[in-house]
């Protein structure tokens, strides 16, 4: 364990980091726009006046398309890590997933209920299905979540362990139940099944946007005031106790952010892995654990690193493009094995 | 400063604390001894407000502890744990900070509390380390540390409760680290202090309590606690009492 980067050093590279992987985002795609002209057409859509000659395509690009697909990878990403920092936090443990409260698994049922029984509901899936998915798949994880938490809960306390097994099993049986509604799927609607399950970018809009950016900026105000009380819970339950925290309270509120910013964020891209698992870990190596710089900067992370999976999922195979998930996890996934290989050392 | 009133808990069929009154003191140095399972962290358990009594009362200064506020309640009460499960790298001097939690004395106060409380715990050296990287006996240190820093400077009214706070500690460590707890008490803060050693019982608390399935069995000043009889009843040990040669203090020796 090296002595951590200086905090304002290192919030300086992650905010540049950001604003480039929001560039990248924005010029980047089946049509690139050179950098340039993106950049100018960014800032005329802010307001700002520059001289617009041969931008009016790039700017609908940007308006339309690129923009709010840019915002909502930047909110996805950044409720990701926070709601990993938290759970981290929560379970006490390093290597805990926001995933592993039931929430990704709900969401997922919730989902496939959307997408197999809008088949057999046609009048539902006229036009509503986009918001019917959110809905179901976000209702779903909130769902999941609360059952989790209540299963955890004996004698007015909770029991994280409890609940993390409460958790394993309900994400099997959630499991179970999205595969037999695979099982059932024609072949069309097991292919936007597996679609969502890989999560994906695409197809973003503004409607699906402001749900998301409106959780992910609640979240992001109001973890970090719970700072000092995770840092405290990383001693122990009793012992937070000890120090003047309502640990109870603070249990469920975790759990509820959890709930409400993961569960908006699959309902707006389907399921994206690794990003709440990694990056918290990421940053703690250069932060340390303290949860006033590590939120913060897992926060401006995950929406770089999103935004630079999307970017990397829309080249790789152009014009086609890769399902974010798949991204992710390949770039995740040996890279938690390595730390955690790295740490065993 | 701190009392205790009939304390019983139950749990399911089980008595695990019957009827155990005492009081802490301001400045002293209050020992449970005891068998493992007797009861003794549980008592520590109850008297901290971690568990509610089945029956009976404490009152810190007067007031029940429940009606204290959490924040308040930390102010003048730290406890310290038999073992900690911390599995994150802070940096020791955080890890002591935290102590300082429940308070708003400020930026400078508390980087002087938290440098003192290493100091009285001999953990300052370690200050810059990982936390991760210590010994079981230098982590104790550091977490006797965070809960002096909780009470640092140490005042009349305050109560700190250790459980086995020398149970990883060299002879030389268990030493110095009861002798700083004595000195921190003498500041005036109560102390409560679980211990297994009866020779460091009888060196560094000024009264003791011996419990055997839950029950107090004696509880007086160590002279009259520390004798054969009580000693064969509660830990069923075969002992020789002395005197300490220089000191004075009870010596026990098993037979």
């Amino acid at each position: 364990m090296g002595t951590p980067v200086p905090a304002r050093f290192l919030f300086f590279v992650l905010g540049l980091l950001l604003l480039v992987a929001i560039w990248l985002s924005l010029a980047l795609g089946p049509l690139s726009l050179a950098l340039g002209d993106s950049l100018a057409a960014a800032l005329r859509l802010v307001g700002v006046p520059i001289e617009a000659s041969g931008l009016e395509q790039a700017e609908l690009i940007l308006a339309q398309i690129r923009l709010p697909r840019t915002l909502l990878g930047c909110a996805a990403g950044a409720v990701l890590a926070l709601c990993g920092v938290a759970m981290q936090g929560l379970f006490r443990n390093p290597l805990a997933d926001p995933g592993l409260v039931g929430v990704s698994s709900g969401a997922a049922l919730g989902a496939a209920v959307a997408i197999v029984g809008s088949t057999f509901i046609p009048a539902l899936s006229a036009g509503w299905e986009p918001y019917l998915l959110s809905v179901f798949a976000f209702v779903g994880g909130l769902s999941v979540t609360l059952l989790v938490y209540r299963l955890g809960r004996r004698d007015g306390q909770t029991h994280v362990a409890t609940m993390l097994l409460a958790g394993i099993a309900l994400t099997a049986l959630a499991g179970a139940v999205v595969g037999l509604f695979s099982y059932l799927a024609d072949d069309r609607t097991l292919r936007s099944l597996t679609f969502w399950n890989l999560g994906s970018l695409n197809g973003a809009s503004y409607a699906r946007l402001w749900p998301l950016l409106l959780i992910t900026i609640a979240v992001a105000l109001w973890l970090p005031r719970r700072a000092k009380a995770l840092n405290a819970l990383l001693l122990g339950e009793s012992e937070a106790r000890h120090l003047g925290f309502d640990v109870e309270r603070i249990k469920r509120e975790l759990v509820v952010c959890t709930a409400l910013g993961v569960g908006a964020a699959v309902a707006a891209t389907g399921l994206i892995g690794f990003i709440g698992l990694v990056v918290p870990h990421l940053m703690r190596l250069l932060v340390g654990p303290d949860h006033r710089l590590l939120l913060p900067a897992s926060a401006l992370a995950g929406g770089s690193l999103l935004l630079l999976a999307d970017v990397a999922a829309r080249l790789v195979i152009a014009p086609a493009e890769l399902p974010i998930g798949i991204v992710t996890a390949l770039l995740g996934a040996p890279f938690f094995l390595y730390l955690l290989l790295r740490e065993r050392l | 400063m701190l009392v205790g009133r009939d304390l019983t808990v139950r749990r399911g069929a089980i008595t695990a604390l019957q009827d155990v009154s005492l009081e802490l003191r301001p400045g002293q140095v209050f020992g449970v001894l005891g068998p493992n399972g007797a009861g003794k962290s549980t008592l520590l358990a109850t008297l901290s407000g971690e568990l509610r009594p089945s029956r009976g009362q404490v009152l810190l200064q007067g007031r029940p502890l429940g009606d204290w506020a959490d924040v308040e309640r930390a102010r003048c009460l730290a406890v310290l744990p038999q073992s900690s499960t911390l599995s994150f790298a802070f940096r020791v001097a955080d890890v002591v900070a935290m102590g300082r939690l429940p308070h708003r004395t400020g930026r400078g106060a508390d980087a002087a509390f938290v440098a003192a409380a290493m100091a009285a715990a001999d953990a300052r050296h370690l200050a810059t380390r990982s936390y991760l990287e210590l010994s079981g006996g230098e982590r104790q240190r550091v977490h006797l540390a965070r809960v002096l820093a909780q009470l640092w400077p140490g005042e009349t009214g305050q109560v700190l409760m250790l459980d086995e706070p020398t149970s990883m500690l060299d002879p030389a460590h268990q030493h110095s680290i009861l002798k700083a707890v004595r000195a921190f008490a003498a500041q005036g803060a109560a102390a409560l202090v679980i211990l297994h050693d009866l020779n460091l019982a009888a060196r560094y608390c000024d009264r003791l309590l011996l419990l055997k399935d839950g029950r107090p069995i004696v509880a007086g000043p160590p002279d009259e606690v520390l004798q054969a009889e009580p000693l064969r009843a509660v830990f069923g040990l075969d002992v020789l009492v002395q005197r300490h040669p220089e000191l004075g203090h009870p010596l026990i020796i098993a037979r």
